[in-house]
């Protein structure tokens, strides 16, 4: 699962695993066998075991359903009719055998892209690649592939490399994760422990956590924004800081609590049941309605977090 | 309706007036033609046998020089839209060239490379005993050479309209390039193909220049309607026109075919 915003390099590395783009430097193995190692070697696409469902699928038009899923079998020697019925059995499984004899153009979004899939899969890939395969559905569709999408990925033997900008599909498809940020990879790990310990500000903010990073003496941390706070763990030296907006409370008065300090409003935005108020220093509070009525945004406020809420890790 | 033009305006009269007279230029002579024609002796005339002659010769001339734009002008086209070639932009212009060059120069030199003492007509004569200028297969190495640059740039166009990742995905599923050439890309830039091979075959059957100077004018042999509508003008006014009857219908049955894609709107 490869997770990251718009630009990333997200289908560039895709690209370079199906032999698309060669690579400039680096190198792609696949079990032991090298596909592309400059200068050396490199693999055409069409000798390379892999399965592409592109993000606006590339179905060739001219064709019915049928067709386009038996091309990779025709392509590779399999002799006419058994690529037909092998065909047919993949548009049954994704559940469009109905839907056989259409043209691309006559289908649905979701079906074509259940046409893509079969494509991908029909030729029994070691490896099979799917870039933003649910960015071209409308919402309601999209819910309904993913599950059905989940459970195609779940059945296929062979690897699978899912490139993404949406943090669900990451959570929902994936068992490991690799986030790319500006062309490098910021972030491993299987999706739970990622979603938990976010190390970038685009992950924290895809998770919805408030990231920051600190310098820790004992149970006190520094933040690199300039406030101290208390810790339930005791660390030390540079560590990250993370805690759910909503942990994050707004006064007019100081209190005696820990870990409160002075800060005033940047921006304000809302959500469904809550208000995100931005504050300086990069940090986010939600709060309830009722809480919203009793406070003056205009003014400096005191912010306060309890040491529990507080997540501490290298 | 009642005829108010809202928010235009009347056409201005300096507009009007040239456009009128335009049209007028470009239909009247079409008009005069078909005014002139006896239709009592059309059918005779069409049948007699140096106009059958140079109508077959012209059907058949026009049709192998369209054969052999399309066998070497599609690998062409794909190779200028997709092959990744040094000097591209030089070789497209050269492939445009025989499209203004005057058919005259074409002919002339057509006429030296392949003449009895050209480079490669001399080639053909010493090795196969093959010799072009002034023969049939000279008509169609005429045809061809004008009619060519019809054919690649519109299937080049087609292609370069064409999504080039459609070809990858054939790729990532085994196709080599020939094989998603052959029924992927093709197959989607087939109206490209038939509007570039129309064309061809028409500005093939129309050829006067080239085929005049490079295989000259011998009746039954090279003589093309275009040829022998000249060649008529001055002994039998009638046939002359009679041809030029049957190439002006040519012309609009091929304009007509190709009406959804260039006249349409």
């Amino acid at each position: 699962m490869v997770l990251g915003p718009n630009g990333a390099g997200k289908t560039t590395a895709l690209r370079a695993l199906a032999g698309l783009l060669p690579l400039q430097d680096g190198h792609i193995r696949l079990d032991g066998r090298v596909w592309d190692e400059p200068p050396r070697t490199f693999v055409q696409p069409q000798q390379r075991q892999v399965g592409v469902v592109f993000q606006d699928y590339l179905l060739f038009q001219h064709m019915s359903a049928l067709e386009n899923v038996a091309f990779g079998l025709r392509a590779r020697g399999t002799p006419r009719d058994t690529a037909r019925t092998r065909a047919r059995t993949w548009l049954d499984a994704v559940g469009i055998g109905d839907q056989a004899r259409k043209r691309p153009g006559a289908l649905s979004g979701g079906q074509a892209q259940r046409v893509a899939l079969a494509r991908a899969l029909a030729t029994e890939p070691a490896v099979l690649l799917l870039d933003e395969p649910l960015a071209a559905l409308d919402a309601a569709t999209r819910l309904k592939v993913r599950a059905e999408l989940g459970r195609h990925l779940r059945d296929f033997p062979g690897c699978t490399v899912l490139v993404t900008h949406d943090p669900v599909d990451a959570m929902a498809l994936g068992d490991r994760l690799v986030v790319i940020e500006d062309g490098q990879v910021t972030q491993t790990g299987v999706p739970r422990e990622v979603a938990r310990h976010p190390r970038t500000p685009y992950i924290a903010d895809l998770v919805g956590l408030n990231l920051l990073r600190g310098n820790a003496n004992g149970s006190v941390v520094t933040l690199d924004v300039g406030i101290a706070l208390t810790t339930v763990d005791a660390n030390t030296g540079g560590i990250y800081v993370a805690c759910p907006p909503s942990a994050i409370s707004l006064h007019h008065v100081q209190s005696s609590a820990p870990n409160t300090w002075k800060t005033s409003v940047v921006g304000v935005e809302q959500h469904a049941h809550t208000t995100r108020i931005h504050l300086e220093g990069g940090i986010s509070a939600d709060l309830a309605p009722a809480t919203m009525a009793d406070l003056d945004l205009s003014v400096p406020l005191w912010a306060t977090v309890a040491p529990e809420s507080l997540q501490t890790y290298k | 309706m009642s005829g108010r033009r809202v928010g235009k305006g009347r056409l201005p009269a300096v507009l009007v007036v040239p456009a009128v007279l335009g049209l007028a230029f470009l239909v009247l002579p079409l008009v005069g033609l078909l005014a002139r024609t006896s239709w009592a002796e059309f059918p005779s005339r069409l049948l007699s046998a140096e106009v059958g002659e140079a109508l077959r010769l012209s059907l058949v001339c026009a049709s192998l020089a369209t054969v052999v734009c399309v066998v070497l002008g599609v690998p062409l086209a794909w190779v200028l839209a997709r092959g990744d070639i040094p000097g591209r932009r030089l070789v497209r212009a050269l492939v445009t060239v025989p499209l203004v060059l005057p058919p005259v120069v074409g002919g002339v030199a057509l006429l030296l490379v392949l003449g009895k003492r050209g480079p490669v007509g001399g080639l053909l004569e010493n090795w196969f005993g093959v010799s072009l200028p002034f023969t049939t297969a000279g008509v169609v190495v005429a045809e061809a050479f004008v009619a060519m640059p019809f054919l690649v740039i519109s299937v080049e166009g087609a292609l370069r309209a064409a999504d080039p990742r459609v070809e990858e995905a054939a790729a990532t599923l085994g196709a080599s390039r020939w094989l998603a050439f052959r029924r992927v890309t093709l197959p989607s830039v087939m109206p490209g193909v038939v509007a570039g091979t129309v064309l061809s075959w028409a500005r093939a059957l129309g050829e006067f220049g080239a085929t005049i100077t490079f295989a000259g004018n011998f009746p039954g042999e090279t003589t093309t309607m275009p040829l022998a509508v000249y060649l008529a003008l001055e002994t039998d006014p009638q046939a002359a026109i009679a041809l030029s009857v049957v190439l002006l219908v040519v012309s609009v049955a091929v304009l007509a075919s190709l009406r959804n894609r260039w006249v349409g709107g």
